[in-house]
């Protein structure tokens, strides 16, 4: 059949959008890429302001503590600590399952939004990336110091030793040896491959002889090569889309822990997605907790706009009430399993003698974060930064509450106690904080606290068919 | 000294994506083979413009992937079934459940190895020395120009006609990259 001679006529501009429907730039001011190269370098380079010297102070002041009670700790013994029969487990657990939930939003951030092309993560995920490689630190002390004997603590690993005795993969205590190594891991494999361009842009930058030789190093020798690059972006989206698996596994692992065990409260099968979305909550209030003050003390309002604040509280909200349906859905549970044990689990959580500790965390968790339902709270720095420190708070007390009720109230009378903390258990964690903090000043005086190439690439004038771009005839090139 | 330098190739620079873009897909209708264009951040639409098929990076994260699942397996099935099987709570000594979550951790790890190790191995990096990180101007690939490098190995390759291309290509500012 012969083909009828078709014209097809494309046009060569399409309508621009309705104003209402134009999207906020994610970059404000029209600012050039030499610009963000030299501000988000900038925090980096130069001398350290004053407020970096006095929050260092404190937070390496804190850390020192942690120092020494944990060698208090490891030359002593456990029982510093306030733990006895029943509670052999509080807030060392607590502590490690508030850090690793930390993490997550680090992870969520870089991969999940990665995949969903969520861009303006762009302006928050290395400074996520990095909390999250943090916490998980934190998080690896406490399991590690509170085995008691933590020189034994390769006995969690699989080693080959001379009597053959290899580690249980029946329990999730070891599960969670594997997840949570794994997790550090790939955070930071892909915190450093998200790095590699970035330190190539400090590379070429540096003024010594020793910057230039360290960031040379570590940027692999990296040139921006095109052929590079389709690696490089392909290398990245399967490391997103491996880390999501991982995130979303990894609380589910830790939340095994305690669902794979028989005790009420603890037995029960919405932990895993519960933890997960947990966790994120979390997360994201400490990324906001971090952000909100540096994006102001650090100059970079143009990047971290009061938009991606707003965006990051819209994801507290709604980990907030995901958070909140599953406490309500635990003691719809309680009650219509019609299990007598762990319905008085629950009225012992809520109208116990852990009462006060419990509707903190209510407050906390679900009550107060609905205040993000109002865009004058969220556009509120410093409503957000209050908000984001109640939801530290609020989730702290969650793991708190679910740890030591549980294990305060078991099945029988004679395992009944109620737990008390020692001024050695709030130092340790106070300590863990300020090692934390510590770990996070330094990254971001030595690294680019913003991933300054991702920026770049969701500008206009970097993309090549927008006239900011350089594209003329209608981005027709 | 004195003896005349090897030249790795010629370097053109350009101010806005769009304007190498163009460039790339005219050095590619001319028939090089051995240039590279170089961008501070990956620019949409230039491995099309450059002729470069999708990269073969999801190879090494499979195979990674399939080796970190394969050896959890293995690991748990040898230490606590085979070498030192010990009874707990009448549990089997090895089943797929237990050593799920483990491996599928392994999974992942192996596999983000493979990932960057892979990326890293196509890449040819990681590389201390490079003629291209002597070019002063070339600094600015990293801050916001655009930059176009055909190399003198290229078999089409003759500086004159090179140059020529690039001039009219509408690039700033052309020069010789030594060895």
């Amino acid at each position: 059949m012969a083909e009828a001679a078709v014209t097809i006529s494309t046009p060569v501009r399409v309508e621009a959008p309705p104003r209402e429907l134009e999207r906020p730039p994610l970059v404000q001011n029209n600012r050039s890429l030499g610009w963000i190269s030299d501000h988000i370098a900038g925090v980096a380079e130069g001398r350290a302001p004053l407020w970096w010297w006095v929050a260092i102070s404190i937070s390496s002041a804190m850390f020192l503590v942690g120092v020494v009670m944990v060698t208090y700790l490891i030359s002593t013994g456990v029982g510093v600590w306030g733990l006895n029969h029943p509670v052999m487990w509080a807030w060392d657990i607590t502590n490690f399952v508030w850090w690793i939930g930390i993490g997550h939003a680090g992870t969520l951030i870089s991969a999940i939004l990665f995949l969903l092309r969520q861009r303006w993560r762009t302006s928050i995920n290395r400074a996520a990336e990095a909390m999250t490689i943090f916490a998980v630190m934190c998080a690896g002390l406490f399991p590690l110091i509170h085995t008691g004997r933590p020189w034994l603590a390769w006995w969690l690993l699989p080693i080959p030793t001379s009597n053959n005795i290899w580690p249980q993969f029946r329990s999730p205590l070891e599960w969670d040896v594997f997840a949570v190594s794994t997790y550090f891991t790939v955070s930071l494999l892909f915190w450093y491959m998200g790095l590699i361009p970035d330190l190539a842009v400090m590379r070429d930058r540096a003024k010594t002889k020793l910057r230039q030789i360290l960031y040379g190093l570590f940027a692999l020798g990296w040139r921006g090569s095109n052929r590079h690059w389709s690696n490089y972006e392909k290398a990245y989206l399967l490391l997103a889309g491996l880390s999501t698996p991982l995130v979303l596994s990894v609380h589910s692992i830790v939340s095994f822990d305690f669902a794979v065990s028989q005790l009420p409260g603890w037995h029960t099968t919405i932990f895993p997605p519960y933890f997960v979305a947990g966790a994120i909550f979390s997360g994201f209030g400490m990324v906001l907790t971090l952000l909100v003050p540096l994006r102001t003390l650090c100059k970079l309002e143009d990047i971290i706009t009061v938009r991606h604040v707003e965006l990051m509280c819209k994801v507290t909200l709604a980990t907030g009430t995901i958070v909140g349906y599953a406490y309500g859905m635990e003691f719809f549970i309680a009650w219509y399993g019609g299990n007598a044990y762990e319905l008085e689990a629950f009225k012992y959580r809520a109208f116990g003698p852990y009462w006060w500790a419990y509707w903190t965390m209510i407050t906390c968790n679900v009550v107060l974060p609905q205040l993000f339902w109002f865009k004058k709270v969220r556009t509120n720095m410093l409503a957000v930064f209050i908000l984001s420190i109640v939801v530290n708070i609020g989730m702290w007390f969650e793991r708190f509450v679910i740890i030591a009720t549980t294990l305060a109230r078991e099945f029988t009378p004679a395992n009944w106690g109620y737990f008390t903390p020692t001024a050695v258990d709030v130092l340790t964690f106070v300590g863990t904080i300020g090692m934390f903090l510590t770990l996070f000043l330094l990254f971001m005086r030595y690294l680019p606290m913003i991933a300054i190439t991702e920026v770049k690439g969701i500008t206009p004038q970097a993309d090549p068919h927008h006239p900011l771009g350089g594209a003329r005839h209608g981005g027709h090139v | 000294m004195g003896e005349p330098q090897k030249i790795y190739g010629v370097l053109a620079e350009f101010d806005t994506p769009a304007a190498v873009l163009h460039a790339a897909t005219q050095v590619r209708n001319a028939g090089f083979r051995r240039w590279d264009v170089f961008t501070p951040f990956p620019v949409h639409g230039m491995d099309h413009a450059m002729g470069i098929k999708n990269s073969p990076v999801g190879w090494f994260t499979f195979l990674g992937g399939a080796l970190g699942y394969a050896t959890g397996n293995l690991m748990i099935w040898y230490m606590n079934a085979y070498n030192y099987p010990i009874l707990v709570g009448g549990k089997p000594f090895f089943s797929g459940f237990f050593a799920f979550p483990p491996s599928y951790e392994l999974t992942i790890l192996f596999g983000a190895f493979g990932t960057l190790i892979g990326m890293l191995a196509l890449n040819r990096l990681p590389r201390l020395h490079h003629p291209l990180l002597k070019n002063r101007r070339f600094k600015q690939v990293t801050h916001d120009k655009f930059f176009i490098v055909i190399e003198s190995d290229d078999p089409k390759y003759t500086e004159a006609g090179v140059r020529e291309l690039l001039e009219k290509a509408g690039c700033r500012h052309v020069e010789l990259v030594e060895e």
